[in-house]
């Protein structure tokens, strides 16, 4: 299952069929440091349709208010509801269990814009 | 080009300033941001570390602050005292020495143009001011007040904050002096020992928690740091903390809830007016301030509990039956009462048993009235 990343800190994972390709999104472990501890994370509703750089999600942490970006355009599909009694899952596992909505992609060439493990290991470190 | 004409550059953005503890923060994990035109640190990336973890160690322990970022002044010379009451709501005749009191700067128009604490020494007062309004302050207190008096920035001294219920008994432990330290109670100071330098401590602070305020030359401050968080009950506490231990405590952050549109008696901040001045006003900006206590100030400062989880920010829309009457001026999680909370400024008059809401993106958040402090202070005020 192919991960991408933005340059504003979120993951992708996409799978599925060609014509059905899903995707999971969440924030960077960078990310979550950054914000500190999370205290509520504001969710988008199954349904809502997205434009790629559209901000449906909202993390909150002590400090601050911050957008979540959609790295890709698509549908909502579920949100993490695990989320909503246990938001510091964005702290602990923000790569895996901490993960904020999926989406089915509309725009699959979207994906090429974004960078690999790699290339934002690298980015992060110029940061 | 040569650097001179670099230096006249008006894109040329001031290079953030270090301070003294700068290496010690970092040693320690601290993040570093930018705050006041200084790199402080926000948290640290401890076990203990995190805001809120740091902030729940601080109300049950003592948490050590660096707050060097302040200015402090030292103002001295013939006439100072008056001097002082034309550009301040204080009756220094009532101002005893080594007793800190919060006093306000004004504008000529009653405008808040900062907060700070006034003490008496034998030989001129110290003042201790926000750090991002310092240089203003300095411009503004040179402009008003005479030649005679001397306005000295100590900007070789570090100002620490040890703060929390078990602040006593750890500073007690290490601090020498002619007096016992259990001398001072809230809102009192004495010239103290500390790691073999001169010390200037105060019973105050910032977090709504007994605890003192500790300035020092900038050469001790890694040994007095070091001193105190060899400390069992201390360990150093981020910016962060510090800002959502103000807000549990309702106390006033100044550019946030307190700004040159701000009356201090919209502020809420009476007590900062003495007595004496509020009949007889005198000081710079007391006609509209004089108006405010006479005729009951247009807007009021508000706590706020809002349901649910999710927080309400610094200018956010309140509203009162879909109608706007003010906005959040801070607001955030509350790691002690484990829910959001918010200052407000609103239309005075509101009923307070009403329901307000608030705007976040669009969302409208329930909220509920509530006396500040939301946490309640635990000062050592003595017998």
């Amino acid at each position: 299952m192919p991960r991408y990343y933005t340059q504003d800190h979120e993951w992708i994972d996409v799978a599925g069929p060609s014509d059905l390709i899903t995707g999971t999104v969440g924030i960077t472990d960078y990310a979550q440091g950054q914000l500190g501890d999370i205290t509520y994370v504001d969710l988008p509703a199954p349904g809502t349709v997205l434009k790629k750089g559209d901000a449906p999600c909202v993390v909150d942490s002590v400090k601050a208010a911050s957008d979540v970006y959609a790295p890709v355009s698509g549908e909502v599909t579920e949100a993490n509801g695990a989320l909503e009694g246990e938001p510091e899952l964005v702290n602990t596992q923000p790569e895996t269990g901490g993960w904020l909505f999926r989406l089915t992609l509309s725009d699959v060439d979207q994906l090429d814009g974004l960078m690999d493990r790699p290339a934002y290991d690298a980015y992060v470190a110029g940061l | 080009m040569t650097d001179n004409s670099e230096l006249e550059d008006p894109e040329l953005a001031p290079e953030t300033g270090t301070l003294p503890l700068d290496a010690w923060h970092r040693a320690r994990r601290g993040r570093m941001v930018e705050f006041a035109g200084y790199w402080m640190p926000v948290q640290y990336v401890a076990e203990h570390g995190g805001i809120i973890a740091e902030h729940l160690w601080t109300r049950s322990h003592a948490g050590l602050f660096d707050v060097s970022h302040m200015g402090q002044l030292f103002l001295s010379g013939d006439g100072v005292e008056a001097a002082l009451e034309a550009v301040l709501p204080i009756d220094l005749a009532t101002l005893k020495p080594f007793a800190p009191r919060y006093s306000l700067l004004l504008d000529e128009d009653g405008g808040v143009l900062d907060d700070l604490m006034v003490t008496r020494w034998n030989d001129g007062f110290y003042l201790v001011v926000n750090g991002a309004t310092k240089w203003e302050d300095l411009g503004h207190l040179r402009e008003h007040l005479p030649d005679e008096v001397t306005i000295n920035h100590l900007d070789e001294h570090a100002l620490l904050a040890l703060q929390g219920p078990e602040a006593f008994a750890a500073l007690e432990r290490v601090v020498t002096g002619e007096y016992s330290l259990s001398t001072l109670t809230f809102m009192k100071g004495g010239r103290f020992t500390l790691a073999g330098h001169e010390a200037w401590i105060s019973r105050s602070g910032y977090t709504g928690e007994d605890g003192f305020e500790i300035s020092i030359a900038a050469e001790a401050a890694e040994a007095v740091a070091d001193l105190l968080c060899a400390q069992p009950e201390v360990k150093p506490i981020g910016l962060g903390a510090r800002d959502s231990l103000r807000l549990e405590a309702g106390l006033p952050l100044y550019g946030h809830d307190l700004s040159p549109e701000t009356s201090p008696i919209e502020a809420g901040l009476l007590f900062g007016i003495n007595k004496l001045r509020r009949s007889e006003g005198g000081f710079l900006g007391s006609g509209r301030v004089l108006a405010d206590i006479a005729n009951g100030a247009p807007r009021q400062r508000i706590g706020l509990l809002i349901e649910g989880r999710q927080a309400a920010r610094e200018g956010a829309a309140v509203l009162s039956g879909g109608r706007e009457v003010g906005v959040v001026t801070s607001g955030g999680f509350s790691p002690s009462l484990e829910r959001p909370i918010a200052m407000a400024l609103v239309e005075a008059g509101i009923d307070p048993a009403s329901t307000l809401e608030i705007d976040v993106r669009g969302k409208r958040l329930t909220a509920a009235i509530t006396p500040l402090p939301f946490v309640p202070h635990r000062y050592h005020r003595g017998a």
